[in-house]
């Protein structure tokens, strides 16, 4: 008989399982950030944080302090390292708390590891991954709140994924680790909080391909594309939809470079309408990129403008009823489907 | 010196006792709004209010402070409004920044309390930009900036201490060592143990001070702002100093650290130690000083009434403020 049970994990769950499976399966994994284990040099108090988000506990125990490292409040200094680390041997991860702290690191990740691999005529690797978190909602204001996904795509040198639910972000993160060149990972703050938590998880090592999308709910009406968290919100929105008699179909991004258009554009060519969910700030976003895509490619067989949904064009307030206006919510983004559907 | 042979003003010693115990009140009042869920957590500066109280009390509203993400006692010290402050923490409309900035980044610029700040480092630049500012204007008022040992590793700070250095501006730079970064240990992460004696390595002073203490405090904070005043440029000023909660909200630091440790700095407690010295020293009765904590705790109690009576800003406030409106 086959079995049905669903091994359940939280995101950070699943992220963690990845980070023990990769640092068993590859030696020359190493683990950098700020209280990554916590409690650092003091034996009785190893691991005391496992990091902010709960995705690095236990590593430490397990691999040692020299693969796994605390670092002092040095961003510029730990990315930096991280780089000249991929560049001579090792497979680094470094841990950025917060995606507002690329302030801080921008010069290593904007022009040393977005660059070397191209200007030293493809004879340099930087078989590295920058995790770091996005998102607001959780009464952090305009510093620790922000998304930036586009700052990132920006770059030629980079590869950008974002999870969106516990399965992907584990074999997202594995194939980070795995790939040969940088990649980002964002990871939301509301789904390491647990929000879409609790689906299966297979306990197996296995990587979700880079530069492919998914489809978590299939529609014929109109097409909701979501990045990370935006997806759940987007999944909600499409219930809603459905009680109005419409039927959506969700596009969960996951990979923002490289990006899948054919996942986009053969979901919009069947739907003919689209709206693209986006955390980021609206100027430059993900959300335009993809609308001008959807334009230039699909433009014969849209039966509507593509529809750009973004935070508005603010930094991200601290007032909890300002806090709440500012992310997309399913009943924006429905409201949004049902002036074009209705 | 002895206690009694204090050469400080009495209304300046009065002055930073009340000072101190408004900012313990008014921290554990946050932690009580935090505990209670009507805000999501502060950053406790409960231990260490002697540092910005004993520095604070040389400035003028003209002079500048910035701080970090633990900055509560530093606008209370620099004389920010505390019913602004408990409405800034509510995300009401009332507060110091209208509800949009929230703990981690209180302003009060007619204080020249120029913002609390969420990235670690990210101050010390700007604090460096006011002391230009003020020389370039031919002004005698002088900057401070509050950072953490935490911050002593970010570039941010040897820019600065450089710049300051050769441009002789009148700046302090204030390292509160409160021995923790997160949950990593001062000893493990800074090296040379020292963060005063890297202000060698820039041409200034660097002072070690005892951070629990607000009248040794308020000395060695007198000879930097007058140096810095009279146009002799920076200091570097390390004040030893604890923590007494977590990093954060409910972050519980004994996962890091020892109880013999943390009562080995609530014995050193600031208030505690001023309460004596101004009763044997003469300058205050135990009577009077209760009074004081009395009425600190009335102001506080006030202060929250007013934050939580206050509207929360119209939603029309998300778009305010911003330079360019898009789409």
């Amino acid at each position: 008989m086959v079995s049905t049970s669903v091994r359940a994990l939280t995101y950070a769950q699943a992220v963690n399982e990845a980070f023990h499976q990769e640092f068993e399966r590859d030696p020359s994994v190493i683990l950098m950030g700020e209280d990554v284990a916590g409690g650092a040099g003091r034996s009785e108090f190893e691991d005391a944080w496992g990091g902010v988000f709960k995705l690095t506990g236990g590593l430490i125990g397990k691999f040692g302090p020299e693969r796994v490292r605390d670092t002092p409040i040095s961003e510029n200094g730990f990315v930096g390292a991280a780089v000249g680390a991929a560049a001579t041997g090792l497979r680094p991860i470094a841990d950025l708390m917060f995606v507002g702290f690329v302030g801080v690191c921008g010069d290593q990740i904007f022009n040393n590891m977005s660059k070397m691999h191209y200007m030293f005529g493809g004879k340099v690797k930087l078989p590295l991954t920058v995790i770091t978190s996005t998102g607001a909602g959780v009464g952090s204001a305009a510093q620790h709140s922000e998304t930036l996904y586009s700052i990132f795509v920006h770059f030629p040198g980079l590869k950008c994924v974002a999870p969106s639910n516990p399965y992907n972000a584990k074999g997202l993160h594995a194939a980070a680790i795995r790939d040969d060149d940088p990649v980002i990972v964002f990871n939301n703050k509301q789904l390491m909080g647990g929000v879409g938590g609790g689906i299966h998880v297979p306990e197996d090592s296995y990587v979700f391909p880079i530069g492919k999308a998914d489809r978590p709910k299939e529609g014929t009406d109109i097409t909701l594309i979501g990045i990370s968290y935006t997806t759940y919100q987007c999944l909600k929105a499409a219930e809603i939809l459905e009680q109005k008699g419409f039927s959506a179909e969700v596009i969960d991004l996951l990979s923002l470079s490289p990006l899948d258009e054919d996942a986009v554009l053969s979901s919009v060519k069947k739907t003919r309408n689209v709206i693209i969910v986006d955390e980021d700030y609206p100027m430059c976003s993900m959300a335009s990129e993809l609308s001008a895509i959807i334009a230039e490619q699909a433009f014969d067989f849209l039966d509507s403008p593509p529809i750009r949904l973004n935070a508005p064009h603010a930094s991200v307030p601290y007032s909890p009823v300002l806090e709440a206006e500012y992310i997309p919510s399913p009943e924006k983004i429905a409201q949004a489907a049902l002036s074009i559907l209705e | 010196m002895t206690k009694s042979q204090s050469s400080i003003p009495k209304d300046t010693l009065m002055w930073m006792y009340e000072t101190l115990v408004l900012i313990r009140r008014f921290e554990e009042q946050a932690k009580r709004e935090a505990d209670q869920g009507r805000i999501l957590g502060t950053h406790s500066a409960i231990g260490e209010e002697a540092t910005p109280t004993g520095i604070c009390a040389h400035l003028r509203d003209d002079d500048y402070v910035l701080g970090n993400h633990r900055s509560h006692h530093h606008c209370i010290a620099k004389g920010v409004d505390i019913n602004e402050m408990m409405a800034e923490l509510l995300g009401k409309a009332t507060g110091t920044n209208k509800g949009k900035g929230g703990t981690m980044h209180i302003a009060d610029a007619t204080k020249g309390m120029l913002g609390a700040n969420g990235v670690v480092g990210s101050n010390i630049p700007v604090a460096t930009g006011c002391a230009l500012s003020a020389k370039v204007q031919g002004k005698d008022n002088v900057s401070v900036v509050f950072f953490g040992d935490g911050a002593s590793s970010q570039g941010s700070l040897h820019e600065s201490m450089n710049l300051a250095s050769i441009w002789n501006l009148p700046v302090l730079f204030v390292c509160e060592n409160n021995r923790y970064a997160e949950s990593t240990p001062f000893e493990y992460a800074v090296a040379g143990q020292s963060v005063a004696n890297r202000a060698a390595g820039y041409g200034m002073p660097g002072v070690t001070v005892d951070g629990q203490n607000v009248i040794e405090v308020y000395e060695v904070a007198g000879e930097a702002v007058e140096r810095a005043r009279r146009g002799e440029g920076p200091t570097l000023i390390e004040a030893m100093t604890y923590r007494y909660h977590g990093h954060f909200g409910a972050d519980n630091p004994r996962g890091y650290r020892t109880a013999e440790e943390q009562k080995y700095y609530e014995d050193k407690d600031c208030i505690l130690y001023m309460e004596q010295f101004l009763i044997e020293s003469g300058v205050a009765t135990k009577e009077r000083l209760e009074e004081i904590d009395n009425d600190a705790k009335a102001k506080v109690i006030k202060a929250t009434q007013f934050a939580i009576d206050s509207p929360y800003p119209d939603p029309s406030e998300l778009l305010s403020d911003v330079y360019i409106k898009y789409p």
